[in-house]
């Protein structure tokens, strides 16, 4: 395993030397457009002091590796070491190989704001891939907009957030819910919808979009039941019954954690098997990471809307899934938010090289309209509003955890973190 | 909201209704056992209580995985092996821990919460460590999922009936063996006096050892049991810990009957309560109910008679 911090070269070699050597040759004779740090000097490149030297430079993950939320935010952080870790492979960035520092929110709040701080305050980075939950970056955005930070958010998340200071590479809510929800109704002739979820911001947020969408943009559809469950609830069998009393065509399913667990047993052992799909159960809260918890065949046959499924077959992605295994294991899951975390820093490289320069200012300039062939969810492009343009896609849950696609959308999905007509 | 169904539907739904209130039930009985053992017979505030339930869990998990691997042909039974050996696993390392750590707390009630929240936090980042930070999927044999249809319309979880049958045998067992047993004798003995169960010769420090193993055993067996309905991770034993005190604190720590009780009364309430009011308000509604009756009777529905 490579987790650890790439060492700087002390061979008593120039640096010169080093790039003549053969493993720079053949790197540049793939990579055409391989740029040399020479041609950039630091001083140009870097002047807000940021941790950039003439031959690294040095950014920030900021994940919780310990508490509640590691479950979560384990596979963006591998993720991310493995961008790193290619990028530096072609050349890194400016001719500078990227180390990174490593701080851990510990699903803890305020520990998030606090290692943001340290981070950009003390350590200079000149970026920061992290945070997972709503909450740790709400926490940590007043941080990144007082000392200009730049946050590369993996996350899908409810939307209502527009910072200068943060990359969005999850989708917000609408990219996730309104063509689902079309493609339910108009392949599966569903009209009416229970909606459901864990008891916080995003399920909320999320169904409140769903429910408007429903009740004005699809003809003759309705919400026949919306609620909510706190956080952490086990006990689902009371609302089984309920959504058994309603008939609904679609269980739309926003429950997370270990809830995720509780609420798909007991579903299967009400005698409500998803594969039957009466009803169909359709969820944004179940990645291939929830499932491998849930049990596959405890969920076989549920639909859920990502933008990103492990088993998408393109040419970006079989690369990625055999690279990450390679780095990580053959005993893994890819979800939709680790391909968005897969994201962060290639996309941050694109800035970087486009604006020639380090400076977050320069770099926030230089990302809208920055665009990613090498995505394995395919092409995506930044918005001004600095969310990504993204397909949507519908996959159904398999046995082995993993989803086959059913659906994509023809075109990219415009994000739109304010939604007019959805408030 | 009933307008639209016939009445033999209805019936129906409220008879699977009644039985989810059961199954609440079963499963409130079955975290608090244990900790109504150490909390209520031995005023230990223990708030590692879920991880030991986790504990039984994950051997559940490992198991799985070994039968699954070496021999296929008893998976379907592999559940009871598992329960079984939840509960040596647990109540082992309640002896353990209890030598180590609980017994030298006896005189300082409110420290024990303390150690034992540290060690709640100590088992989570080792399981997070042995086991990896991600729940895993323990593969439940096929004849424990499904329902049983009992007629058209009404639906029974097979799991469900399993839960509840568990439940009354270890609300049993544990009956037996505090009211029926040589232990029990002792261990109510200690309760009431420790000096003087002393000077009559009860062994008191193996006695408390082994009542804290028992505890802990009952907590492996629950969580082992949980399994079919919840998840295992290594943050999963928090999910349980509050509602369990809840039960325990609301019968009346000391008494079993009590934990019975009120593990019957909050979960008929909270699962009538969810069924027409959304699951949060549910919930706030069910505290406050429980707040509200502790603070007239703060002993709690049921209190051991004491001559003071």
């Amino acid at each position: 395993m490579s987790d650890e911090t790439p060492k700087k070269k002390s061979t008593g070699l120039s640096r010169r030397e080093v790039l003549a050597g053969g493993t720079a040759l053949s790197a540049a004779l793939f990579l055409p457009k391989s740029l040399k740090a020479a041609d950039f000097p630091t001083a140009e490149i870097n002047t807000t002091g940021l941790a950039v030297t003439d031959d690294t430079v040095t950014i920030g993950i900021l994940h919780s590796v310990t508490g509640t939320m590691a479950i979560s935010e384990t596979g963006s952080v591998q993720a991310e070491k493995l961008a790193i870790d290619q990028i530096n492979a072609q050349g890194g960035i400016l001719g500078r190989k990227i180390e990174y520092i490593q701080e851990d929110g510990a699903s803890d709040w305020p520990t998030f704001a606090e290692k943001a701080r340290k981070l950009l305050v003390n350590d200079k980075v000149a970026s920061v891939m992290g945070c997972w939950t709503s909450a740790s970056r709400k926490a940590v955005l007043p941080v990144f907009e007082q000392h200009n930070g730049f946050l590369y958010y993996p996350t899908f998340y409810e939307g209502l957030e527009e910072s200068p200071n943060v990359i969005y590479t999850g989708q917000e809510a609408t990219q996730q819910i309104i063509a689902g929800l079309d493609w339910v109704n108009q392949t599966k002739g569903a009209k009416s919808f229970y909606l459901l979820g864990s008891d916080y911001i995003w399920p909320r947020t999320s169904n409140k979009i769903a429910r408007k969408h429903i009740e004005n943009f699809m003809e003759g559809c309705k919400v026949v039941g919306e609620e909510y469950y706190p956080l952490g609830h086990t006990q689902f069998n009371s609302v089984i019954n309920k959504i058994r009393l309603r008939k609904p065509d679609v269980i739309y399913a926003i429950v997370v954690g270990g809830s995720n667990v509780a609420f798909y047993k007991q579903l299967i052992a009400a005698g409500i098997d998803p594969s039957a799909e009466k009803p169909i159960v359709l969820t944004i809260s179940v990645t291939e990471d929830e499932i491998r918890g849930i049990g596959g065949e405890n969920i076989e046959g549920a639909y859920a809307c990502m933008k990103y499924f492990q088993s998408l077959e393109n040419e970006n992605n079989l690369k990625f899934v055999e690279e990450f295994k390679k780095m990580w294991g053959d005993d893994i899951a890819i979800g939709d938010v680790t391909q968005a975390a897969y994201l962060g820093p290639w996309l941050w490289k694109a800035a970087v090289e486009k604006a020639g320069s380090f400076d977050v200012d320069k770099v926030r300039e230089a990302s809208p309209g920055i665009e990613l062939t090498t995505a394995p969810e395919g092409y995506v492009k930044i918005h001004e509003n600095h969310h990504l343009w993204s397909k949507t896609r519908v996959g159904r849950a398999q046995a082995d955890g993993q989803y086959e696609v059913v659906f994509e959308t023809a075109e990219l999905v415009e994000p739109d973190p304010f939604p007019e007509g959805y408030q | 909201m009933f307008a639209d169904y016939s009445w033999p539907e209805l019936g129906a739904i409220f008879a699977m209704q009644g039985f989810a209130g059961l199954i609440l039930f079963s499963v409130f009985v079955l975290m608090a056992l244990g900790l109504a053992i150490i909390f209520g017979q031995m005023g230990v505030i223990n708030m590692a209580h879920g991880e030991f339930m986790i504990l039984g869990a994950y051997v559940t998990y490992l198991l799985s995985n070994l039968f699954a691997d070496y021999v296929p042909a008893l998976f379907s039974m592999y559940f009871f092996v598992a329960m079984f050996l939840a509960f040596i696993a647990s109540g082992a390392l309640g002896l353990f821990v209890e030598w180590a750590l609980i017994r030298h707390l006896y005189k300082r009630p409110l420290d024990t919460l303390l150690a034992t929240w540290g060690l709640s936090l100590i088992l989570q980042q080792v399981y997070r460590s042995v086991f990896g930070a991600r729940e895993v999927g323990v593969s439940i044999p096929d004849w424990m999922m499904g329902s049983l249809p009992l007629t058209d319309l009404i639906e029974i979880p097979i799991n469900g009936i399993f839960v509840m049958v568990l439940a009354v045998s270890i609300s049993l067992g544990v009956y037996i063996m505090m009211f029926r047993s040589n232990w029990g004798k002792q261990v109510r003995a200690i309760n009431q006096n420790r000096v003087m169960a002393g000077a009559v010769g009860i062994n008191t420090e193996w006695t408390d050892r082994l009542t804290f193993g028992i505890g802990c055993g009952v907590a492996g067996v629950a969580g082992s049991a949980f399994t079919m309905i919840g998840s295992t991770g290594p943050t999963a034993g928090q999910l349980y810990i509050v509602d369990t005190f809840l039960v325990v604190v609301f019968g009346g720590a000391a008494s079993l009957l009590g934990t019975i009780a009120s593990a019957f009364s909050i979960s008929q309430a909270q699962s009538i309560m969810e069924f027409f009011l959304s699951g949060s308000m549910a919930k706030v509604l069910t505290l406050l109910v429980v707040v509200g009756i502790l603070m007239i009777r703060p002993q709690g529905l049921f209190a051991m008679k004491l001559r003071k």
